[in-house]
């Protein structure tokens, strides 16, 4: 048996060079612990300076110390400089050096606002556990959000253990299901449960793995187009969260919809611009305008 | 101002509890009856500005189709408890269709 684990996606930090802190006059974070993975991102003055992704351990506090740190790491700063420290996501209550708990809904709609511009209208954010489909406005505040009680299959959770059963690393997942001359026939259900027996028995009558991939990704991406069309959707339209970065969703989201996500691509050249750090970046310019306001 | 719709779905469709941010003045009215304690009032963390509204518990938001069922309108039948406590009329409970929402 192979030790090996394709659902692993790579954990990093950043630091965007040019800045210096010590010029700024509000350093803000915003720290984001998700059910899967825990974002924080570090402003000065509301630019983006440092930032790390990393995988959610079984203690929220504790993970949210270990992404801080790491995302200080090497810029010479310290928590202590940290003005403001604004928490979100699933976790959000439990974050000892947070000042404040805002909604992972307001962060990731202010996130997609900073990091795609003021058109922004309609907002996926696909995480970890569940997606919600979230209406803003040109400043990036909420106006309508929609959730469902739909359990974790076909979200950032499952596609990990979707991965690991096809044996594909889970950041190829996307790029290999989009390979294929034609499009499969979608398999019946994003359960993971059924989805293995489904996979395994569409394997053994001759489709690829990237068949495989394909028919999963485009269950998964039907998921969510009922909860898009019922919050109504508007240009311009993004996908935040941790799947945004698998491409294969996200064109076959943009196909069912028939409509284009906005620049879905930006991150891979600039990393200040990564999808999953959306609620993070959301949360730290939450975390400037609180700081402004007790400082009055 | 913002309205939060929070979805189930089952055997008979899909429903949705939406809560309109603006008309609620976080009361907790809605909280006291609800049977299966589903809703709580919270600090608005929906945005930096103050002031308490209501929010559906984060444990529940996974199995409302448990919590919220029972008391979801199938006819002529009175509105779920949260929603005759409201005094501003915030909350709502649906079924949404393909042709748009009916109570």
């Amino acid at each position: 048996m192979s030790k090996e684990e394709f659902w692993r996606w790579p954990e990093y930090r950043h630091t965007v060079e040019g800045i210096d802190p010590t010029k700024g006059k509000v350093i803000s974070g915003g720290v984001d612990i998700g059910s899967v993975s825990s974002k924080t991102v570090i402003m000065v003055d509301g630019e983006v300076f440092a930032q790390s992704v990393m995988r959610t351990g079984s203690s929220s506090p504790d993970s949210a110390e270990r992404t801080m740190n790491w995302a200080l790491e090497d810029t010479g700063l310290t928590l202590k400089e940290v003005n403001y420290v604004v928490g979100t996501g699933y976790g959000r209550v439990n974050i000892p050096f947070a000042q404040k708990a805002i909604t992972e809904i307001a962060c990731h709609g202010r996130g997609a606002n900073f990091m795609w511009g003021p058109t922004v209208r309609t907002v996926l954010d696909m995480g970890g556990q569940d997606c919600k489909a979230i209406r803003v406005d040109e400043k990036g505040k909420v106006q309508n959000f929609l959730m469902n009680d739909k359990c974790a299959a076909g979200t950032g959770r499952g596609m990990e253990v979707f991965a690991d059963l096809l044996s594909v690393p889970i950041q190829e997942v996307g790029d290999r299901s989009l390979a294929v001359k034609e499009e499969p026939q979608s398999v019946s259900s994003t359960c993971v449960v059924f989805a293995k027996s489904e996979a395994v028995g569409l394997l053994r009558s001759g489709w690829s793995k990237d068949e495989v991939l394909a028919a999963y990704c485009q269950a998964m991406a039907h998921r969510v187009v009922d909860l898009l069309n019922r919050v109504g959707i508007e240009k311009e339209f993004v996908i935040t969260g941790g799947i945004a970065k698998n491409i294969g969703i996200v064109k076959r989201v943009e196909k069912e919809l028939g409509i284009q996500a906005l620049k879905p691509d930006q991150w891979r050249g600039d990393p200040r611009f990564d999808p999953m750090l959306a609620g993070a970046a959301g949360a730290a310019l939450f975390a400037k305008v609180l700081y402004e306001r007790s400082q009055g | 101002m913002l309205i939060a719709n929070y979805g189930y779905k089952d055997g008979s469709g899909e429903y949705f509890i939406a809560l309109d941010t603006a008309k609620c003045d976080g009361c907790g009215k809605c909280a006291e009856v609800c049977p299966a304690s589903v809703l709580e009032v919270i600090p608005n963390d929906f945005d930096i500005d103050d002031g308490n509204i209501m929010s559906v518990q984060e444990e529940h938001r996974h199995k409302l189709k448990y919590s919220c069922a029972p008391c979801k309108k199938t006819g002529g039948d009175d509105d779920p408890p949260c929603v005759s406590a409201c005094p501003t009329q915030a909350i709502t409970h649906f079924l949404s269709t393909a042709k748009g929402q009916m109570l």
